[in-house]
């Protein structure tokens, strides 16, 4: 079995976000870059797993520049076995699923899986733009997956609960929570990533649909009104006539 | 030129996050002088749609359309988009819209911008609109700058107004005679819970500071007391404590209801990225150091194994003075 995985690389969570060039650039001075979380746990590992039964080869895709190796060497320790990498800046999620869809055409992958969104610009567009462009079937915010016989069960989050769904190979999976455990790469992983083969492809033409203009940081809360412990009936109170909450 | 909103029932209404929609899309149409026509499957009380500002209202109708496929959906979307001459297509943010709005806009090569949290912002060929990036840490102004647009809209961004009046519907036979998908349902579980977790105004989560499942009797209570929807935090859901649909933070739902109460969660930023787009935080924790109350509106410092049972009280004592 031939699984593609689509990782992005985004700031970890716990950094702290500035903008520069006038609030229109995100500022990557000593940010951390990690693999998208989504991407991570649940697709990559799940596909790992898979694979570890079911014998195959797991590639990783990402949209990006020289920049983001760290990350996608970090994928390769985890368990893949190569990687691809198109280098053009991922600035519009159309543009991205293009520039995968066009590699991706005519490789013959059994199953093309991304995070249900990223962390960064929280879209939850490529899975689906992916299943479009290559004329495949999707399945959104997949929390359980098995294949038997080509054939895919998967376990999905929709409107007010799960469904459970059977759908033939090929097809697209954006991954949720519950997919698999994260993984963390041990240091013969580590070792063997050094050497696993990644590819890199010049951007075949692709359509942008969509730019950022500009930037502003969300106001943070920054004062805590405190109610002492012996009477919260006062919260209550504070809640109707103040924060008209309730 | 015309503005085309998806929308959808549940429980034998529409959907709030669909009149919201509807809200929204009106407000563009009436900026650029044309109709605002809603598109929903399914059969209930459609008047809403009308006094939320459509001028048009399209029943979609196909056998294929019974049970959610994103591939007949978005198809009969397309057809309809086509029919109208739609160039602005407005969804809710929510499981449809996450799953539909980008396969629609990969079929038009629309440009998206999904998750939209303010009205766009139109001006000659430019097309803005805001969204919320990097989990509400930041806000980013996207331009559109194809034909065709697309916005998906954040639920909870804007309050439903119902101004207008009810139009008739007209029924609009999608042609998906040539599409067969091939994704079977096995199975469906609708969560019991009389409440939808991302759709709650108000929100009671809960956290490890509850030391174990046989403790949630009084989380539930208040909930129950003030009409909100139980939640809770990662290492909750992941040690079973609560099912995995409670969990909000950055791995979990995302919510932004009226009134988050947190209770004994001591408000990792996973956490906060899942809930800081919340209108009001509460915050009870016996760690006056907890971070959490960096990020609240209103903290009580103590042992919520006392502190709880009193708000219950508390909350009945204001109900019982407030019908």
């Amino acid at each position: 079995m031939k699984i593609l995985v689509c990782i992005s690389n985004v700031p970890d969570t716990t950094t702290k976000i500035s903008f520069t060039n006038g609030d229109t650039t995100f500022n990557t001075a000593g940010v951390q870059f990690i693999i998208n979380p989504y991407d991570e746990w649940y697709a990559l590992v799940r596909a790992l797993e898979l694979k570890e039964v079911q014998g195959g080869n797991v590639t990783i895709i990402h949209v990006g520049a020289a920049d983001s190796e760290a990350t996608i060497r970090k994928g390769l320790a985890i368990g893949a076995d190569d990687a691809v990498r198109i280098d053009a800046e991922p600035n519009d999620a159309f543009a991205v699923a293009e520039l995968i869809a066009a590699y991706a055409k005519d490789k013959g992958f059994d199953l093309i899986m991304a995070g249900k969104e990223t962390i960064s610009y929280n879209g939850s567009m490529v899975g689906a733009m992916l299943s479009e462009l290559l004329n495949l079937p999707f399945v959104s915010m997949a929390t359980k997956l098995e294949i038997t016989n080509n054939i895919a069960t998967i376990e999905h989050d929709i409107d007010g609960g799960t469904e459970v769904v059977e759908c033939p190979l090929p097809m697209v999976i954006s991954a949720n929570k519950g997919m698999a455990e994260a993984r963390i790469p041990n240091m013969r992983g580590i070792m063997a990533a050094r050497s696993k083969p990644l590819e890199i492809v010049a951007a075949s033409a692709s359509d942008k649909l969509t730019s950022i203009t500009g930037f502003t940081l969300s106001k943070g809360r920054t004062d805590c009104k405190f109610i002492d412990a012996s009477t919260p009936e006062k919260l209550i109170e504070l809640l109707h006539t103040e924060a008209k909450a309730i | 030129m015309s503005v085309l909103i998806y929308t959808e029932i549940a429980k034998g209404k529409v959907k709030k996050s669909s009149l919201e929609a509807v809200n929204y899309g009106s407000r563009i149409a009436a900026q650029l002088n044309t109709t605002a026509t809603a598109v929903i499957v399914g059969d209930a009380d459609l008047a809403d749609l009308g006094k939320a500002g459509a001028t048009k209202v399209l029943k979609l109708k196909n056998d294929k359309l019974t049970n959610f496929d994103g591939q007949y959906l978005t198809a009969a979307i397309e057809q309809v988009v086509s029919a109208e001459g739609a160039t602005i297509i407005i969804f809710a943010h929510d499981f449809t819209g996450k799953e539909v709005a980008p396969r629609l806009a990969a079929k038009l090569k629309a440009g998206i911008v999904a998750g939209a949290v303010d009205n766009p912002t139109i001006s000659g060929d430019s097309f803005t609109v805001k969204k919320n990036v990097f989990s509400g840490k930041a806000v980013a102004t996207y331009s559109i700058t194809s034909a065709k647009k697309i916005i998906s809209l954040l639920p909870n961004s804007f309050p439903i107004e119902l101004n207008g009046s009810a139009v008739e519907a007209t029924d609009f036979a999608a042609n998906l005679d040539t599409i067969t998908s091939p994704i079977k349902v096995k199975e469906v579980k609708k969560v019991t819970t009389e409440l939808n977790l991302p759709d709650a105004e108000l929100v009671v989560s809960a956290g490890r500071g509850m030391k174990g499942p046989e403790n949630w009797g009084m989380i539930e209570e208040l909930a129950k007391e003030l009409g909100a929807a139980t939640a809770c935090s990662r290492p909750v859901a992941d040690m079973h404590w609560r099912p995995h649909h409670e969990h909000v933070g950055q791995t979990g739902v995302a919510i932004r209801p009226n009134l988050y109460f947190a209770i004994g969660i001591s408000g990792a930023i996973q956490h906060l990225a899942g809930v800081n787009g919340s209108k009001t935080i509460v915050v009870i924790n016996s760690d006056k150091e907890a971070p959490f109350f960096k990020s609240a509106d209103y903290g009580i410092v103590g042992d919520a194994f006392e502190i709880v049972p009193k708000l219950i009280e508390a909350v009945k004592h204001f109900k019982a003075n407030h019908n």
